[in-house]
């Protein structure tokens, strides 16, 4: 008892010396985040509209740099200093700290309800039972383009797989830039803003995602192949030296006014309106033939979640509940556009490419990243092993048989789906 | 009789006393070697005898050792790190220590102009941070705005340049020349100090003999210099068995392209602290750490027992 009364009033001499000074009835929520960069988003923004609703309740938005993030967290955690409100890795980090009864369920929370099964889809449990995080943004990928030169050249944004090679071609014979940004140095830009990009299209999604799961479908199905096919015809459009061209490379060339398509992730979305001086457009992942239900990758990135030994479980709901709200959605979505709200209700922002991003999700089917669920757990890791193969196709260093056949024999080796 | 008995007693309390002091003065030393480096490596060597299984430590033998060389999957990985380690090696020693005892050659003839300033340019890459190394070069060698393609397309010779960073086939050599570029001042100075030791005397018996030239680097200098050349070599297997971070700023923790580029320090970062979705495996990681450990004891080893012994000296 001694020792807590001395930690209390360490506590409020510390909190009176740092904050100047604290309203008796005030309760302070600390909001642990890696998104050191949001810092400002949440300090002039985010907080002020909490507070200025829920007077009484006081949030400390505390981040840690993202790489430190998840091994701080677990200390605190395990210390019993963690703050009361955790921002949430997607899918199996946070799972773990669940399973560990660091973060609370959030089932009876009543926002729950304005999100769908594939945005909570990050943050259940492998049952569907319990949810433990409030689905905060989410990222799209599609592709970018650079609309004065397709205005330059006459070129429609394409909808269909043949009509985005014809405008590749097309462009490629003007020779005033290069088709496409992107290259196969680090790896993941292949997988990410490649494989994960037009590959829900082939194996249909969702629908595709659940079978692998189960064990229904395989990588070296038809449908997980062809977009490895796809990929390795990307080679013919990429610029010069593609091997050796990193990320921030690619977004160069692509602000830079010298590529004309840029594969994407909407998180580029800031970055590309301060630096481009160009028009941009945006287009989904075309579809194989005319008139097919198109998929996007609106894949999780962000979410919060209660500590479960929060002294302030009560008012740490509240916030949840309020970062359910439609409200919440607009504010964040505008501050940073890129990041997207998995909200249900539709969000009004304000930027033209973001708007343009998130309109897909009304006709496409949207879906996340293959291979995050579940199928990364144990090694060889899928994630990683996807990121190779894709630059191997794209290098040619595999065929799309031999690189499916390569992750599907890692999977097996530790994968086994339940039945 | 008594006396005498005393006498040895207070001489045995002399010695005892005298050992006391040592231990004192060889503490701190001790304690912090003891506490940074040989407690780490002995809980290291525990680590590899364990696994976790739902949070709960046990002990598996030699199992994860059994795993790293049995599983086909970790074998192939491992045996590809040590594969691109030896090549990493072997280009050292065939490129680095030659141009460095060449290059130690040239600093000490004695009418060079300019020594002075050339010796602290070679050795300036050593001093730079292995994060400046690998961003210049990588720019160097980019295809986009490197200046190495830039330059080639001025002689006319640019076809013969290609994304070298990015191709399986060359990656790794390009990354080994680089850390080559970085450490070239290492062996260069050591045996410079070396060759600045051979007494005039010598070399001037020898070109009384009529050795001059390049048979007296062959026949008088070469021979004089062969232990510091030892020393380097054995401090060229160790760091470039302990090699990690040009690989990584340069390469990133994959390794890539295809693993191109994957050594075991590498092949141990990403299994011991995990990669992105990959959650990293400590008793994984100590096994290789403990294979590195045996493959570094064991080339020292060689090289003391071996070689070392053999190596003549002179005396002057």
């Amino acid at each position: 008892m001694g020792s807590t009364t001395l930690k209390t009033l360490l506590m409020a001499t510390s909190i009176l010396a740092t904050a100047g000074f604290a309203h008796a009835a005030d309760t302070t929520l600390t909001l642990e985040s890696w998104r050191t960069d949001d810092l400002a988003v949440w300090q002039e923004k985010l907080i002020p509209a909490f507070e200025a609703k829920n007077p009484g309740i006081k949030v400390k938005f505390a981040p840690t740099p993202p790489t430190e993030y998840d091994a701080a967290l677990g200390a605190r955690f395990d210390a019993g200093s963690a703050g009361d409100i955790i921002t949430c890795r997607p899918f199996d980090k946070s799972l773990e700290q669940f399973k560990r009864g660091n973060l609370a369920s959030l089932n009876d929370l009543p926002g729950m309800k304005n999100f769908s099964d594939v945005a909570k889809s990050a943050w259940t449990t492998d049952d569907g039972k319990d949810t433990f995080c409030v689905p905060m943004a989410s990222v799209i990928h599609g592709f970018i383009y650079n609309k004065d030169a397709f205005d330059k050249l006459g070129i429609a944004i394409p909808t269909t797989e043949a009509e985005f090679f014809a405008a590749l071609d097309k462009i490629k014979a003007d020779g005033t830039y290069i088709p496409m940004a992107m290259g196969t140095k680090d790896l993941w830009e292949a997988a990410t803003m490649g494989y994960q990009n037009i590959g829900p299209t082939y194996w249909k999604g969702e629908e595709g995602r659940a079978k692998l799961i189960k064990g229904e479908e395989k990588l070296t199905d038809a449908d997980w192949v062809e977009p490895y096919k796809v990929l390795l015809k990307w080679r013919d459009y990429l610029g010069d030296g593609f091997e050796a061209q990193t990320y921030p490379d690619s977004q160069n060339l692509f602000t830079l006014g010298r590529a004309a398509i840029y594969p994407a992730g909407s998180w580029e979305i800031g970055l590309f309106n301060t630096q481009a001086q160009f028009k941009m457009g945006a287009f989904p992942p075309p579809v194989k033939n005319a008139g097919d239900a198109c998929y996007i990758s609106d894949h999780n990135d962000i979410g919060v979640g209660l500590n479960a030994k929060s002294a302030h479980a009560e008012e740490a709901k509240k916030f949840l509940d309020w970062v359910a709200s439609p409200e919440f959605a607009e504010i964040y979505a505008n501050a940073l556009p890129g990041f997207f709200s998995l909200n249900s209700t539709p969000v009004k922002m304000q930027d033209p490419l973001a708007q343009e991003f998130v309109s897909w999700r009304e006709k496409c089917k949207p879906t996340i990243r293959s291979t995050y669920q579940i199928l990364s757990r144990g090694t060889p890791n899928l994630e990683n092993e996807t990121w190779v193969e894709s630059a191997n196709v794209i290098n040619g260093t595999d065929t799309p048989e031999a690189a499916a056949k390569k992750l599907q024999d890692g999977l097996d080796s530790w994968y086994k789906p339940a039945k | 009789m008594t006396t005498v008995a005393e006498v040895s007693i207070d001489r045995a309390e002399d010695r005892h006393r005298r050992r006391w002091h040592i231990l004192v003065f060889l503490a701190p030393a001790l304690l912090v070697y003891t506490a940074v480096m040989i407690l780490p490596l002995i809980e290291t060597l525990r680590l590899s005898l364990f696994n976790v299984k739902d949070n709960q430590s046990f002990f598996v033998g030699f199992g994860n050792f059994q795993v790293l060389f049995g599983d086909p999957r970790w074998a192939a990985s491992f045996w590809n790190a040590l594969r691109n380690n030896f090549v990493f090696f072997l280009i050292h020693m065939l490129v680095q220590n030659p141009i460095g005892v060449a290059l130690a050659a040239l600093l000490s003839v004695p009418k060079l102009r300019f020594g002075a300033f050339y010796r602290t340019a070679m050795f300036l890459p050593t001093l730079l941070s292995f994060v400046i190394v690998g961003f210049i070069w990588k720019l160097i060698l980019s295809p986009i705005w490197g200046v190495s393609p830039f330059l080639l397309d001025l002689v006319g010779l640019k076809s013969l340049f290609s994304p070298w960073l990015g191709k399986p086939g060359s990656a790794l050599i390009a990354v080994s020349l680089i850390s080559v570029w970085q450490y070239v001042g290492i062996p260069m100075m050591l045996i410079y100090a070396a060759m600045l030791n051979i007494p005039e005397e010598v070399l001037e018996a020898a070109e009384c003999d009529g050795v001059t030239g390049w048979s007296q680097f062959w026949k008088i200098k070469l021979p004089l210099i062969l232990p510091s050349i030892g020393i380097i070599s054995i401090l060229t297997f160790v760091g470039n068995f302990n090699a990690f971070d040009l690989v990584y700023t340069v390469q990133g923790a994959l390794a890539g392209p295809d693993g191109a580029t994957d050594i075991l320090g590498t092949l141990l970062y990403r299994t011991f602290f995990g990669f992105q979705l990959q959650i990293g495996d400590k008793s994984m990681g100590a096994t290789i750490a403990t294979v590195m450990f045996l493959i570094i004891l064991s080339g020292v080893c060689l090289y003391l027992f071996a070689i070392q012994r053999r190596m003549r000296r002179y005396q002057f």
